[in-house]
């Protein structure tokens, strides 16, 4: 079969633009080949070349004291003492994920895990952000099912715990669902390896499963441009996961690092032998050769264009030292998995691929892989943004039914129990989980050690939706505030940003808004952001896009693992605080959406310096252990937060809010920042109290934990058991 | 008295092979490893641990390709012999397929995969007595989604742990270990490796991992 002509109609089928056709042109001196063409457009896509993003990511904060490993590498990498680095990343599967719910969250988590064994971890732990549209939609029944089992499937069987996560339900998912996967892995500080490709003359070795015809044009066609009526047409681009090879690829890849033998590796991921290739290359200012005949194949008959493109699974690209290919060989003999040298690096700084004894790819790599176009899109406020953060309390009806709304908001789906969903995840694997899914941040024991780690997701994409500044100012604020509670001192982010298409101005507003909010609360926390993803286009023709998702990963560092603070109460008779101010306050809030089917107002007023405090006190108090609980107050109010610690823990609770001023519903729902519910132990009651003085946070005793109800003023008193119930049941009602 | 030497198998795919060998090795154990291409154990093993996991992807049924790795012909030798063989998980699975132990684990009722605490009562461990008296109540996780023990209808097993409260995954008669009829083998579906400090939720399986260890013990003094 002999490669179709390169006109500039196929290149404009390939996702590129006039002006990247001309710039080619420029490049080259030339028509590209077929080959080529299919390089530019993976490698300029906006997928793998962040073109509409760039300019906004270079403002964020990535320096900070643990940063070991800023953006740009496959993963960020931060020092957590005793000579131990964790190695974590956040990315999106999202496309690929509602065209083919399984195999495309499965290999959202295969792909993460790749990123992370990479740099030389570990995996130790992983986490899974998920978005849906609403549950009463069979459609997205199935999506969930399919998701969930996808990343249980992979997970478990490859053998990293998953540990939290979250699940959120929309209707601006429907057409779009998203699936972020985030893993967090170990290695020792002085053994990370990094992806280039150093060393002219230096073997190209290619490891891991044979390549096929799966996942051509995942990244640049799949997950570059928007939904339409042709997107199940598009499941053949959607990729194979198998992890049971995943699984034999890490093993075998640390062995092999541990020969010393290898100068660089690096995953193929998004666009394949294509992206690895010359990722690794332009990040040492040389060039590779390369022989195509000699990648392992699947299938017979595979075109250059398309081994190059290919995003099969479970390979991977590295560079050895001269000489000592053998010793990379025999480790992946022993664990039965292909190697083959595909080429060596040169001194050029080209790329050339040789396929059936001719040259079909001879290009320069910096101008495609480093100096790929960069745009400053338009930017537009959509119309309706002040006026959907209107909001008047005075307007709506007084709350006459306190208990029938809490128990109201226990059932609706963004805040019931997730039990459904992480009970099919192997939680455990490792034995490092010390505070499991269910609770705020999971808690991990990094290996061998006295330390943990806390690790979060999170994003309020409702916030997000009425004001996405302060929606990705709240999403790192909540996320710090769970890492908090457990005892653990915040870190470092990771993000992913998903996003409608950069092509409409009121999205790329809503991006320059978020990353501007997501920077500035970094900023204040102290916190560095040390690399992540985007991911554009999630939006569906005819159905508009997805709320603005900038999702935080988060990771904060326990310096004493025994002193984590579970969310739950632990036993009766306990002192129950109340941290924080609760402001009059409802926009944006679950409460204003169950009850009132009204999704309008600003979110609540965020105060970084009282986020602060709070983080303080909360470290401060769990390691001189005097906290029982910890629980922060966030979707459904303080409310909510009362009946989860009592619920998980299946202690009763008799408290009265602070209600100074405020109506009933205020009090119990309210979303205000910078709170959170702890127990102690009544003779560790004063000091508690005096410490957070200490610290400058509002703290008042509001109660007792026991009994067998939730009794909660002003209005709430519900059984324990009917609050579980109606809490427990609507994921398995729902999802079988 | 030395401590009791114990070999772990590791086949491709082995997930909780690591989780067995550390927690072996806190109770006492001398630890090592032995790989599937293996087909002779070490000399003066006292006993065999096989670990959870997904042996070969267990793409097939479960374990139904790790009985055929050349080291297991030497593992049912081994097991002839009377030295304890203690199967976790994935490794309950494959010595069932081995034959080393009757019946055989299905896919969960629901078909789901399932992680959670359970709680299970020691009834019949066979040569795994030293800490586990009948009657005897310990919590240990499971995570399986081919859990569901199958009793062979020719051979009533020797249950030696029962689910309390209900299995997680539909179990005949809440059965979640069973013991061969010598005594020495010894399968189960909980974690005992995942339950050995209370930091992690519950040590309930030291009890278990120091029996087999007592039993290894025994049977070397015996011989």
């Amino acid at each position: 079969m002999s490669d179709p002509e390169v006109t500039d109609q196929l290149a404009l089928e390939h996702g590129l633009s006039d002006h990247e056709i001309a710039l080619i042109g420029e490049i080259l001196g030339r028509r590209p080949t077929f080959p080529e063409l299919g390089i530019f457009s993976v490698m300029w896509s906006e997928h793998c070349s962040y073109k509409s993003s760039k300019r906004y990511l270079q403002k964020l904060p990535t320096k900070g004291a643990c940063v070991v490993q800023g953006p740009g590498e496959n993963a960020g990498v931060i020092d957590v003492g005793d000579g131990n680095v964790a190695v974590f990343k956040i990315e999106s599967h999202n496309h690929p994920s509602y065209v083919e719910p399984h195999g495309g969250a499965a290999t959202g988590v295969g792909g993460i895990l790749r990123d992370i064994f990479t740099m030389g971890a570990r995996p130790l732990a992983s986490l899974d952000s998920l978005r849906f549209g609403p549950l009463d939609d069979p459609h997205q029944r199935y999506l969930v099912r399919g998701v969930v089992a996808g990343i249980g499937d992979y997970g478990n069987a490859f053998g990293c715990a998953t540990v939290g996560g979250e699940v959120t339900f929309h209707p601006r998912y429907r057409k779009n669902v998203l699936v972020n996967a985030m893993n967090l892995g170990i290695a020792r500080a002085d053994q990370i390896f990094l992806a280039k490709a150093a060393g002219p003359g230096n073997p190209v070795i290619y490891v891991g499963s044979k390549t096929g015809r799966d996942g051509i044009h995942g990244a640049s066609l799949l997950a570059s441009a928007e939904f339409d009526d042709d997107t199940d047409a598009k499941r053949p681009t959607v990729q194979l996961g198998d992890p049971f090879t995943e699984k034999l690829l890490l093993e075998a890849c640390l062995e092999a690092m541990a020969t010393g033998a290898i100068v660089g590796i690096q995953d193929m991921g998004a666009a394949g032998l294509t992206c690895s290739s010359f990722e690794m290359a332009s990040r040492s200012g040389t060039g590779i050769e390369m022989d195509l005949d000699a990648v392992p194949q699947r299938e017979s008959g595979m075109t250059a264009y398309e081994l190059l493109l290919s995003e099969s699974q479970e390979r991977m690209l590295l560079v050895a030292e001269k000489g000592r290919e053998e010793e990379i060989f025999a480790v992946f003999r022993k664990w039965d998995l292909d190697a083959a040298i595909v080429g060596r690096v040169t001194a050029d700084g080209r790329m050339r691929v040789r396929w059936h004894g001719r040259t079909v790819v001879d290009i320069p790599v910096d101008p495609i892989a480093a100096n790929a176009p960069v745009y400053d899109r338009p930017t537009a406020q959509p119309a309706d943004f002040e006026e959907r953060q209107k909001l008047d309390l005075a307007q709506l009806p007084a709350e006459t039914d306190p208990s029938g709304a809490l128990l109201q908001l226990l059932a609706s789906p963004n805040l019931c129990s997730r039990e459904w969903v992480y009970r099919q995840y192997d939680q455990l694997v490792g034995s490092s989980t010390v505070l499991r899914p269910g609770g705020d941040a999971a808690v991990v024991r990094i290996p061998e050690t006295e330390r943990g780690l806390a690790l979060k997701t999170d994003c309020n994409p409702r916030y997000c939706a009425l004001d996405p500044y302060a929606g990705a100012q709240h999403a790192v604020a909540e996320a710090a505030r769970n890492v908090a509670v457990t005892g653990a001192r915040p870190l470092a982010v990771t993000n992913c940003l998903n996003f409608g298409s950069p092509e409409r101005p009121e999205s790329m507003w809503e991006f320059a808004q978020a990353t501007r909010g997501m920077g500035d609360a970094c900023r204040a926390l102290g916190l560095p952001i040390t690399g992540g993803n985007v991911s554009f286009y999630n939006e569906t023709a005819g159905e508009g896009a997805i709320p603005p998702t900038p999702t935080i990963g988060l990771v904060g560092l326990l310096e004493d693992v025994t002193c984590a603070v579970p969310a739950a109460f632990r036993a009766p008779g306990d002192d129950v605080i109340l941290l924080g101010d609760t402001r009059s306050e409802l926009g944006a809030s679950e409460y204003l959406a169950v009850r009132h089917g009204l999704e309008r107002g600003a979110p609540p007023a965020l105060d970084l310096g009282a986020e602060l405090r709070l983080q303080q006190l909360l470290a401060d108090a769990a390691g001189r252990r005097l906290m029982r609980s910890a629980h922060d107050c966030s979707d459904g109010g303080a409310a909510i937060a009362l009946a989860e610690c009592a619920i998980r823990s299946g202690v009763g609770v008799d408290v009265a809010l602070p209600a100074a001023g405020l109506p009933p519903e205020v009090a119990l729902f309210a979303e205000s920042c910078a709170r959170a519910i702890v127990s102690c132990a009544p003779q560790d009651g004063a000091a508690l109290l005096a410490l957070a003085r200490e610290h400058g946070v509002p703290a008042v005793r509001i109660g007792r934990t026991g009994g067998a109800r939730i009794r909660i003023a002003p209005g709430v008193d519900v059984s324990l058991g009917e609050a579980h119930d109606v809490w427990a049941r609507t994921l398995p009602e729902a999802l079988g | 008295m030395s401590a009791a030497r114990v070999g772990v198998l590791v086949f491709p795919g082995s997930l909780d092979d690591r989780d067995m060998v550390r927690s072996l090795g806190l109770c006492g154990a001398d630890v090592q490893t032995i790989w599937h291409k293996d087909a002779r154990l070490p000399e003066s093993l006292d006993g065999i641990a096989v670990p959870g996991g997904f042996s070969y992807g267990d793409y097939l049924r479960c374990g139904a390709m790790a009985r055929f790795s050349p080291v297991m012909r030497a593992v049912v030798e081994f097991a002839g012999s009377g030295k304890p063989v203690l199967g976790v998980c994935n490794g309950f699975q494959i010595l069932c397929e081995a034959g080393l132990l009757p019946g055989a684990l299905v896919r969960n009722r629901d078909l789901k995969y399932v992680c959670q605490d359970v709680r299970v009562a020691v009834e019949d461990p066979g040569k795994l007595r030293a800490e586990l008296p009948p009657g005897r109540a310990l919590v240990m996780p499971v995570k399986h989604g081919e859990g569901a023990y199958v009793p062979d209808p020719d051979h009533k097993p020797r249950v030696a742990f029962r689910y309390v409260g209900g299995s997680p995954n539909g179990s005949t008669d809440d059965i979640a270990g069973v013991a061969n009829a010598a005594g020495n083998v010894v399968g189960l579906m909980p974690h005992p490796e995942h339950a050995t400090d209370p930091l992690l939720g519950s040590s309930d399986g030291a009890a278990v991992l120091r029996s087999f260890l007592a039993a290894c013990v025994a049977a070397r003094t015996r011989r």
